[in-house]
């Protein structure tokens, strides 16, 4: 017997016209878009050199000629802002990205596995969370000294217990779910299940966290650069130029104000994206729409 | 007069239309039945009367009960109904009592409520009342959480709260369909009790039209939100004037066409089971006692031929899950073996288990649990494909995959869709397509149509012995209900704590049952034909 099929694949294309019809999805796009054609301009352009210090110019508001003021070192902010943001991103996507990498499968496994194996990770993952994060990341660019590599280690070591607490969590809640049980009785291995029916079930919650941490992570690039063990200056950063403007709020509230808004508007970007792919993968909406 | 009348009741919820000009009465001391497929607007009409509508729903008509406008009611004077004049009953007894509260707060929560008494009377009122549902102080003081009891037991306090203020309506939605037979018998005494006892009113929402025909005195049946037919139980179901009251009635006893039984006297046996147990460990009990071991399977034999249909029935708990998943190697015993085909599976490794695995597949209870909502009816079709020893192309993949949709009557385009686009049934026949995509020797279905509406089942249960017939596959039904056993198996096993306490061929076993358990399974079976004969002779 000779069947024939001809259905519509789902193409790439056909998810792409999908994704731009989501709203959340189009805006947290194009945010992170502008956000990263400002970091990639800032290597070729910027309106001055951050390097250059200008003590004339100091602690100006904005105006025409610097849009978002100076800082106390006369310093365009809009310029700090531009090439802050490689540094910031940077940092706080690869430090997400090592805490999913590792953590991710980590907690995976641990609930596939179960008992004593299960037990043993967890409470070694725990030990890792017990340190306060920003010490332990002192601790560590103390010894392998400051830079903005051994910051996004350092930061990325402590995203690593957060997605396995969240991974294994997830896990064990679709473990139980008979869609498994069918799995295993035809005879796939934890590890097959794991990635196949386990993983695509919590990546909407593995994407939320992630904004999360992401978040978290600028703000811990912030504190590290504060304590001078981050990007090394003149290098600026985002966090860099928020701990400078701390005792200048009431004088200088712009300082603050910008490289805030710049945090706020990536972040926000990021959630509406993380939220967005979330929609779009989930095949109960996919089809509303 | 009537208690509660309902007329010309019109439901929206947005654009959709629940109910059309819905007509009903109950009573004082009265049992309507309310019958009607899933979606038919049957739990609507119940949350109507109760006024606890989701938000955007619109009704219009005319509810009243004991002289009140419900749907003019304000919030307020629902609240002092609720409870008080109105009880209801829910369908989930593990979901509808709260986790952390005691029995006792429960069931006195809604006397403290009404009449402001204080907390020492409504206890003893409580007392009295879990007393009148079958749950002495002795066994079950007021103290006893909810996770204590077994379903059946909650099912019995949910009883207790709802009736504890001697309402005038009880409505009961669905209320034995998570019990099993002999539970939903004895539940079901209860409730007719209370309402001789109290002269209440009792709308009883069902299903099952045999569970129906049993309790009620007039019976409705509801096709999407409409009203097909009304009237006297016994005589509506005896006439069966109206077409769609024939079909439900007709589908709720349908026994699939068979042909012959497949020869099974000679040849090696399929499955064979020998002297399996499984304990399981007792909770810990404190750091270092832990409560005695539970013997969930307790030395089973049994043994299949190739073809052969087997029913395994019994009362949940009694280990009917925990032996099928052994036999399907989802579980390993703690004594015994299990030789499928000669060869034994346990204690084997998943890569020795592959050339089993192709041949033995499962069939699920629940057709909304059994499939990953994130992939497509392609993958999850072709999923027991992966055990094959040469893997198939994607082009042959496609073709399996068809092939299998069609033999279960469903359309190849149905590959590319997500399992929420289907309903219950059609998703039971994915399960049933995934199951005989390797052309098994034995497909092991669990309680495979208690979820599905009755004529939805027939269909499902025609597929099965269809497909015994064409492919020879051997079945193993594992069910509480023994108008699917009747239906579809040559041969019973009868279960009871664990052990196999008697085993015959199904008619036999079914009409003349020998050991207790069994007894006790057929007895309480609803039975339409039974109900039907019962109610013609009561009013002679």
């Amino acid at each position: 017997m000779t069947l024939h099929i001809d259905i519509p694949e789902e193409t790439f294309s056909s998810i792409l016209a999908k994704a731009f019809r989501n709203t959340a999805f189009v805006t947290g796009f194009v945010i992170t878009l502008l956000i990263l054609a400002m970091a990639v301009v800032s290597y070729i352009w910027t309106p001055y050199d951050v390097t250059k210090l200008v003590i004339s110019d100091k602690t100006q508001g904005p105006s025409l000629a610097h849009w978002f003021g100076t800082d106390h070192f006369g310093r365009d902010i809009l310029s700090m802002i531009m090439v802050g943001a490689r540094n910031s991103i940077a940092v706080a996507l690869v430090a997400v990205g090592i805490g999913m990498g590792i953590g991710v499968p980590l907690g995976a496994f641990a609930a596939a596995r179960g008992g004593l194996v299960d037990e043993a990770l967890m409470r070694i993952n725990d030990l890792v969370f017990a340190f306060p994060a920003l010490l332990s990341a002192i601790m560590i660019t103390a010894i392998f000294g400051p830079g903005a590599v051994n910051a996004i280690i350092a930061i990325g070591i402590f995203n690593i217990p957060v997605f396995a607490r969240v991974a294994r969590a997830g896990a064990l809640a679709i473990w139980p779910r008979e869609f498994i049980l069918a799995a295993r009785a035809a005879g796939k291995s934890s590890t097959q299940i794991s990635i196949e029916h386990v993983l695509p079930n919590i990546a909407t919650l593995l994407l939320v966290q992630g904004t999360i941490q992401f978040a978290l992570g600028i703000l811990a690039e912030a504190g590290l650069s504060y304590l001078g063990l981050g990007a090394q200056p003149p290098m600026p950063s985002w966090g860099r130029m928020l701990f400078d403007a701390q005792t200048r709020m009431v004088v200088a509230p712009w300082m603050a104000i910008f490289p805030g808004m710049a945090i706020v508007i990536t972040v926000l970007g990021l959630n509406l994206l993380g939220d967005g792919i979330a929609d779009i993968l989930d095949p109960k909406s996919r089809r509303q729409r | 007069m009537s208690l509660l009348e309902i007329e010309n009741l019109s439901l929206t919820i947005g654009e959709t239309q629940i109910l059309k000009d819905m007509e009903l009465s109950v009573a004082p001391g009265e049992v309507m039945g309310l019958v009607g497929e899933s979606g038919s607007g049957k739990s609507m009409t119940a949350l109507t009367v109760m006024q606890l509508l989701p938000y955007a729903a619109r009704a219009t008509g005319r509810v009243s009960f004991d002289g009140i406008d419900i749907l003019a009611a304000s919030e307020d004077q629902m609240c002092a109904l609720r409870g008080d004049d109105i009880g209801m009953v829910f369908q989930e007894p593990m979901t509808a009592l709260n986790p952390v509260k005691t029995i006792g707060e429960q069931v006195a929560e809604g006397i403290r409520w009404h009449t402001k008494t204080t907390r020492a009377a409504a206890e003893e009122r409580a007392r009295k009342m879990l007393d009148r549902v079958g749950l002495p102080e002795a066994k079950f003081p007021l103290s006893r959480y909810p996770h204590e009891l077994s379903g059946g037991q909650r099912q019995r306090v949910v009883i207790a709260i709802a009736c504890a203020l001697k309402p005038k309506l009880l409505i009961a939605d669905e209320p034995t369909t998570a019990l099993d037979v002999v539970l939903q018998a004895q539940i079901l005494d209860l409730l007719l009790d209370l309402v001789a006892e109290s002269r209440m009113g009792l709308l009883l929402i069902s299903h099952d039209l045999a569970v129906v025909t049993e309790m009620a005195d007039r019976i409705t049946i509801l096709r999407r939100g409409e009203v097909m037919e009304a009237g006297d139980t016994a005589r509506t179901l005896s006439e069966q004037l109206h077409p769609y009251t024939r079909q439900l009635a007709q589908a709720s006893m349908h026994v699939p066409a068979r042909a012959r039984p497949h020869d099974t006297s000679q040849g090696k046996p399929l499955l064979q089971v020998e002297g399996v147990t499984r304990d399981y460990p007792g909770r810990r009990a404190s750091l270092f006692r832990r409560a005695p071991t539970i013997r969930a399977v307790d030395d089973v034999s049994l043994s299949m031929a190739p073809g052969q249909s087997v029913a395994l029935v019994g009362r949940s708990g009694c280990g009917k899950s925990t032996l099928a998943r052994m036999i399907l190697a989802l579980d390993k015993p703690s004594a015994g073996t299990i030789r499928f085909r000669g060869e034994t599976v346990t204690g084997k490794g998943e890569a020795e288990l592959k050339p089993a695995r192709r041949d033995m597949q499962v069939v699920f209870q629940d057709p909304y649990g059994s499939f990953d909502p994130r992939q497509k009816v392609e993958k999850l079709v072709a999923e027991p494909l992966h055990v094959l020893d040469k893997k198939p192309t994607r082009a042959e993949r496609r073709e399996m995959v068809a092939h299998a949709l069609h033999e279960v009557g469903l359309d190849q385009r149905d590959m590319d869709k997500y399992p929420h686009e289907f309903s219950g049934g059609q998703r039971q026949r994915l399960s049933i397509a995934r199951a005989i995509i390797t052309r098994p020797k034995l497909v092991v279905a669990d309680e495979p149509v208690s979820a599905l509406d009755v004529s939805i089942r027939a269909q499902i249960l025609d597929l099965f012995a269809e497909l015994n017939q064409k492919l020879g596959i051997a079945y193993l039904f594992i069910t509480h209900d023994l108008t699917v056993a009747r239906a579809i198996t040559d041969e019973v096993l009868v279960m009871h704590d664990g052990k196999i306490v008697e085993r015959g061929k199904t008619n036999e076993v079914l009409d003349h049952p020998q050991s207790e358990a069994a007894r006790a399974l057929v007895t309480a079976a609803p039975d339409l034909h039974r109900a039907i004969a019962k109610r013609m002779q009561e009013q002679g």
